[in-house]
């Protein structure tokens, strides 16, 4: 539920309840990302072709 | 025939009995699925649940699966948030089992609901006061989570190490892994938390209801804290049975003892607390409302009190104090009764918490109704059984779970090459520690 | 002041029972089930998975002849306030917000199109006045042309309760409207189960509304969770805090002792016991 739905209500339970959602998505989303987008990277500089960790 | 795709240094079984297991359990599987298919097609019909049994085998299953599963963040968090590093030794597994159990769990979800293509209403039109909603949200996240800690694993394979990209990225995800298993632990404090509010906030069954601290009745606390106390048995007895099985040892004593041990604390003062609870529900919670332990357990035979008792005592008191003794511990058959008994337990308080609720009349002139469940819905649980075996086969095969194997089993290489083996002769170096070093939560 | 300007407004429908009046007929079950559409299997003898919106249950007081009593007891769904308004049990634990509590009428509603057929609702219900659709509703040939077209039919998967037929709230409503009055009479809005009562045991009507049958008899106290105050009159499990909408009326202690639990010696010693008679 996204604060656009009509069934949305600014109080204390949804900000804490979906705040808390969101932040969990959040940190989830952008490590993916952040580890992704590095991977990427390394590899286009050519890092991880022989290496073992 | 599949020796470059095994890890180094360690031997698997010959590729026909590996077919030959996998076939077996597919057969199972596939009679899972078809039961699965009729629920989907034909309804719930198909199932033997009625008006009196709205929750029953499915959620007992997917209860049992996701306590059982708390081994995986709660070994996650005594790795990664308190430091003990021994346990990078069983992570893998556990994560693998983690993985498992909630993939399982959220499949067994998928066929009990009456509507399933209707599933995202739950998060779409969430209702924040359900203990259910919190379920939802909480569960699939922790299941991204638990996914996020299983690809690093899958990246291991030797094959799929090679490619410099999926390399780069494993190696980055084992970076970053105390940011995901913090995550992770902070979604199953509330996931199994808020499974165990499920109950406790039905306040028109005095069975389930429980008093609360702020929005969050004494089962939310209990349950994550009996998931954290027994999910770690499991963890142990699928390694114990793996090793039966493979015939090898896979994991040092010390390890298997470590995770033992605080397993026993954790046991021993889960059931003080729910010794507590218990007492002051049906001394209090229960009174206040007209009711005694006796109209809960002195009705009917089933749910008699040889239930609580073996919940409380057989399956509780008595693995605590096993495995909170060194010799208990240390004694293998011991230790296997010990982790056998919590795993049992565990998963008899969620049967408690689910099938006896709806057992247990509350109007005065209900009836106590039991239930049995039908071939389906057996077929069904079983289903989840088969697919994490098959999981559990193809990943002990061709990944590195358990990185102290090759150390604890020393391949001679002058062995006849019946059995598949995976010599990399020209690495020189075992990359186990490293392997273990980077385990993910 | 605010209060008695609030409960102008506002209605909060409920219903009273004479037990003493009721004769065990079923003419509630037949007419709810006419009303709304209630499916029906072919086999309709296992009661565990069947629909009765109404269900009238047969109580006894235990005692061998001559001195067996028995005592009908209609149950429909309760219409749960809570604790505190709008906290019923099953609304509260609804994940999909599939079914609501209307602050207008105190109307428990079921979403059909919302609920995806958890069933939590139903494991919290201790009435067991919710159902779940088993299967789809298939009506004898040529009965379609007979259903309700006020009330929808529901689809397998789903849940479906009393719903004090709301549907003849709206008709009246929009009645009212029409011939510009503000307010409904007592009979304007009536469920079929009332109607259908050959004992004139069912009384509805708005239990905030002085001259209302069900207040006069019921005797709510508004301020403790609608309490009844006449002695001969309880609800069903009053202890638990469900604060119904359906109030019970006998003469019989057996029968007012019967609806709810009470340790050993509670119900003689009311005085020991809230919500006891």
């Amino acid at each position: 539920m996204l604060p656009f739905s009509f069934e949305w209500v600014w109080d204390m339970g949804h900000i804490v309840f979906h705040g808390g959602l969101w932040y969990a998505l959040n940190i989830i989303g952008l490590g993916m990302t952040w580890c992704i987008g590095k991977a990427i990277y390394d590899t286009i500089k050519g890092k991880g072709a022989h290496d073992h960790h | 025939m599949d020796a470059a795709l095994i890890p180094k240094g360690v031997k698997r079984c010959p590729m026909w009995q590996f077919l030959l297991a996998l076939g077996v359990v597919g057969a199972v599987l596939a009679w899972g699925v078809y039961a699965m298919l009729l629920c989907w097609i034909k309804g719930l019909n198909q199932t033997n649940m009625n008006d009196y049994y709205g929750f029953a085998l499915w959620i007992w299953a997917d209860l049992a699966v996701i306590a059982v599963g708390g081994g995986a963040f709660f070994t996650g968090f005594l790795r990664y948030v308190i430091g003990k590093n021994e346990l990078k030794n069983i992570i893998n597994y556990a994560v693998l089992i983690g993985f498992i159990c909630y993939s399982s769990a959220l499949l067994i979800l998928a066929i009990d609901v009456g509507q399933p293509l209707r599933n995202w209403f739950i998060f779409w039109h969430a209702n924040i006061h359900s203990m259910l909603t919190e379920v939802a949200f909480c569960l699939s996240c922790y299941f991204g989570v638990l996914c996020i800690e299983y690809i690093p694993l899958i990246l291991e394979n030797r094959q799929i190490d090679k490619v410099p990209f999926f390399h780069n990225l494993s190696h980055n995800l084992h970076e970053t892994m105390a940011l995901f298993a913090a995550t992770g632990a902070f979604l199953s404090f509330f996931h199994q938390g808020s499974l165990g509010g499920v109950a406790g906030v039905m306040f028109g069954r005095p069975f389930a209801f429980r008093e609360h601290i702020l929005v969050w009745p004494y089962t939310f606390f209990l349950f994550t804290w009996s998931a954290a106390a027994y999910g770690p048995c499991f963890t142990l007895l699928v390694t114990w049975i793996t090793e039966k099985i493979t015939r090898k040892k896979l994991v040092k004593d010390n390890v298997i003892e470590l995770l033992a041990k605080i397993s026993g604390w954790m046991i021993l003062s889960y059931i003080i607390v729910k010794g507590i609870d218990t007492s002051y529900w049906a001394n209090i919670t229960a009174k206040s409302m007209g009711l005694s332990l006796h109209d809960f357990y002195g009705r009917n035979w089933f749910y008699g009190y040889w239930m609580l008792f073996t919940e409380l005592v057989i399956c509780g008191v008595v693995p605590a104090v096993i495995l909170i003794t060194s010799h208990g511990r240390k004694t293998a058959w011991l230790r296997v009764t010990a982790i056998t008994l919590g795993v049992v337990g565990v998963c008899l308080n969620r049967w408690v918490m689910v099938l006896q609720i709806m057992a247990t009349p509350v109007m005065t002139f209900d009836k106590f109704v039991l239930y049995y469940p039908s071939w389906q819905e057996v077929a069904t649980t079983i289903l989840p059984v088969a697919y994490g075996i098959i999981l559990i086969l193809i990943s002990y095969r061709y990944l590195p779970i358990f990185p102290q194997e090759a150390e604890l089993n020393p391949i001679d290489t002058n062995e006849p090459v019946s059995r598949e083996t995976a010599i990399d002769a020209d690495a020189g170096t075992d990359s186990t520690d490293t392997a273990a070093d980077m385990a993910p939560a | 002041m605010k209060q008695a300007q609030k409960e102008h407004t506002t209605k909060r429908y409920g219903m009273v029972i004479d037990l003493d009046k009721c004769t065990g007929c079923g003419s509630c079950m037949v007419a709810c089930m006419s009303e709304n559409n209630v499916p029906f299997k072919t086999d309709e003898s296992n009661k565990l998975d069947s629909i009765t919106w109404m269900q009238v249950y047969k109580l006894t007081n235990g005692k061998s002849y001559p001195n067996t009593e028995i005592c009908y007891l209609p149950r429909p769904c309760q219409h749960c306030a809570g604790k505190h308004e709008g906290h019923s049990p099953c609304v509260s634990v609804c994940p999909a917000t599939a079914t609501d509590y209307s602050k207008e009428t105190g109307i428990v509603s079921q979403i059909y199109t919302r609920c995806f057929g958890c069933r939590y609702c139903m494991g919290a219900c201790p009435y067991h006045a919710r159902y779940f659709n088993w299967w789809d509703p298939v009506w004898p040939e040529g009965m379609e042309k007979y259903l309700s077209p006020d009330v929808s039919p529901r689809m397998r998967g789903i849940v479906e309760k009393c719903s004090f037929c709301f549907h003849r709230y709206q008709l009246a409503r929009n009645k009212v409207y029409l011939e510009g009055r503000k307010d409904l009479d007592e009979d304007e809005y009536q469920t079929a189960c009332t109607q259908a009562c050959p004992a004139g045991a069912i009384k509805f009507g708005d239990l905030y509304n002085p001259e209302h049958e069900v207040h006069r008899i019921a005797q709510p106290d508004m301020q403790h969770g609608g309490r009844p105050q006449n002695p001969h009159v309880f609800r069903l499990l009053e202890r638990l805090g469900t604060n119904t909408k359906v109030y019970y009326m006998s003469e019989r202690r057996w029968v007012r002792k019967a609806g709810d639990n009470y340790l050993p010696g509670e119900f003689e010693n009311p005085g020991a016991v809230a919500g006891s008679h």
